[in-house]
């Protein structure tokens, strides 16, 4: 088994996933110590016997076998998913049942069932995205801890949290039911975005787990594209921008592991099928009227995953896409960004006048990057003083050896720019 | 070469599904290096952890476990190796050691008349 493969980890957000639509979403917990015993077991045989040869429908069906069990034993003393306690209270209809429950058509379903049951309306957007990532893609309450940069108590909280949201709601979200499918798509889109963000923006310092936070919104905006109700051009223009974004991962840091600023990345190093797959995935967004703000990013990651080089650079245009941005989905970030693409068109001294006419600038001034984007301008416009105070706030606010490093070598230029003219 | 026999006992894993595909990945390298030199004779069985125990005259039948959980043996190998002290060695590449697990080292019997 190829250990870039997590087998383990994604087999385990489709076994919780169909074991709580069988068990009932009250009985999460026990899913979980279904598939958690469904490991021991495949540790404990494989060790000696070696793999099988479908490790994952070995998986599974050891998941069933449990299942079975837990269903026979159980099913006078509580109730399970009550939609279904009919099939599974008579033993002709029990095996049967839950054999087709396991198919594989079903389990899809189970899964975009447990992506739109997290993102409860009851819970705020962080804990919607910690649970997706913990009961979806597998990642233990200490691996979402490492990859938010949480400490790992505050994380058992917000997911401990999530899960009794989810255990109380009584049933799991009718994927059917197409006006409330309708309704909470956008909430599920807005997590998969975030889940992307924080790997592609987020704070930790491992770029395997950012790439593979990365990847899981990926793979989940892939089951949304697949679901009839769920492939909507917002849906394909936040997989196009996933796709766009992601394909510059692998030339945000350099072959020492130093994090490059655009500018400077090696564009040969971006990854020119997941351009083409975006290219086809936003041409697939236009249609229909509605402009999201997926379709205004992905336009945005277009331009620059598609310029030779930063003076290439269609600036305007970009531009302009901010100023829409800015009226859909104003945030303190997108105002950042666009101040940063005005700079670039017209400018230091007037990409500084925007960094400074951003209106709530005080919701960024723990975000390192505005004060490299005002150090950067500084020290454009020959003001290496200036710039180096501002490079050593955002030193102040580094989240990780990388940010911290980048961060250093800036300071060590503009006091090289400022040793030169002096 | 003599035999030995491998008890491995507890070793609790971890409950991140990505640790436990990578002990297993351990697991099977370590199988595998022991094979390819040629000191596994038998990769051995895992044992489940229930069981019954039948004690003494009176013939007792009771339930398992037989020991705490950490000192369950949960499976065997059979292993070649030089004397004693090799197999020794190479247990210490044993992955459940990482995980407060154990591995009693057994020499078998020797059938010398």
């Amino acid at each position: 088994m190829d250990p870039s493969d997590h087998l383990f980890r994604r087999e385990s957000g489709r076994m919780v996933s169909v074991l709580t639509r069988i068990l009932g979403v009250h009985n999460l917990a026990l899913a979980e110590d279904v598939v958690q015993d469904a490991f021991c077991r495949a540790l404990e045989v494989w060790k000696f016997r070696g793999m099988p040869e479908n490790p994952a429908a070995w998986l599974m069906t050891t998941a069933k076998n449990r299942a079975l069990d837990v269903l026979r034993r159980e099913r006078t003393a509580q109730t399970f998913a009550p939609e279904l306690t009919r099939w599974l209270e008579s033993e002709w209809t029990l095996a049967p049942t839950v054999e087709e429950l396991f198919a594989e058509n079903a389990i899809q379903d189970d899964l975009l069932r447990m992506m739109f049951s997290c993102c409860h309306p009851r819970l705020p957007e962080e804990t919607q995205v910690a649970l997706m990532l913990h009961i979806l893609c597998g990642f233990s309450v200490a691996e979402v801890a490492g990859a938010f940069v949480t400490s790992h108590a505050a994380m058992e909280k917000r997911i401990g949290r999530g899960k009794k949201v989810l255990a109380g709601s009584k049933k799991l979200f009718d994927i059917a039911e197409a006006r409330d499918f309708g309704g909470r798509l956008p909430a599920v889109q807005r997590a998969l975005y975030l889940l992307f963000n924080e790997g592609y923006h987020g704070a930790s310092p491992d770029s395997a787990i950012q790439v593979e936070l990365c990847q899981e919104a990926m793979r989940l905006a892939g089951l949304l594209r697949e679901h009839p109700l769920a492939s909507t051009p917002a849906t394909y223009a936040l997989s196009a921008l996933m796709c766009l974004h992601g394909a510059r991962l692998p030339g945000r840091l350099d072959s020492s592991g130093d994090l490059q600023t655009l500018g400077h990345q090696d564009r040969s190093r971006w990854d020119a099928q997941l351009i083409t797959e975006g290219e086809r995935l936003l041409e697939l967004s236009a249609s229909g009227e509605d402009l999201t703000e997926y379709h205004v990013e992905a336009a945005i990651a277009w331009m620059h995953a598609t310029a030779d080089d930063v003076e290439d650079t269609d600036w305007a245009t970009i531009v302009s896409l901010y100023d829409q941005l800015m009226a859909i989905r104003p945030s303190p970030v997108v105002a950042l960004n666009r101040a940063i693409a005005i700079g670039q068109r017209e400018g230091h001294e007037r990409g500084l006048k925007e960094l400074r006419a951003i209106s709530n600038a005080d919701r960024l001034a723990s975000y390192p990057f505005y004060h490299a984007a005002l150090g950067e301008f500084e020290l454009r416009s020959g003001r290496g003083v200036v710039a180096r105070e501002h490079f050593q706030s955002a030193l102040t606010l580094a989240r990780n050896p990388t940010e911290r490093h980048f961060l250093e070598q800036r300071i060590a230029a503009c006091e090289l720019a400022t040793a030169v003219r002096q | 070469m003599s035999e030995f026999l491998y008890l491995y006992r507890g070793g609790q894993s971890d409950r991140s599904p990505e640790k436990m595909q990578q002990t297993m990945q351990k697991w099977m390298a370590w199988m595998k290096e022991l094979g390819e030199k040629g000191h596994l004779k038998n990769q051995g069985q895992p044992l489940e952890h229930s069981g019954k125990l039948v004690k003494g005259q009176q013939k007792t039948v009771t339930d398992g476990p037989f020991a705490e959980a950490k000192d369950v043996v949960g499976g065997y190998t059979l292993i070649e190796a030089r004397d004693l002290d090799q197999a020794v060695e190479l247990s210490k590449g044993c992955p459940i050691l990482e995980f407060d697990g154990a591995v009693e080292v057994r020499p078998i019997m020797k059938l010398s008349m």
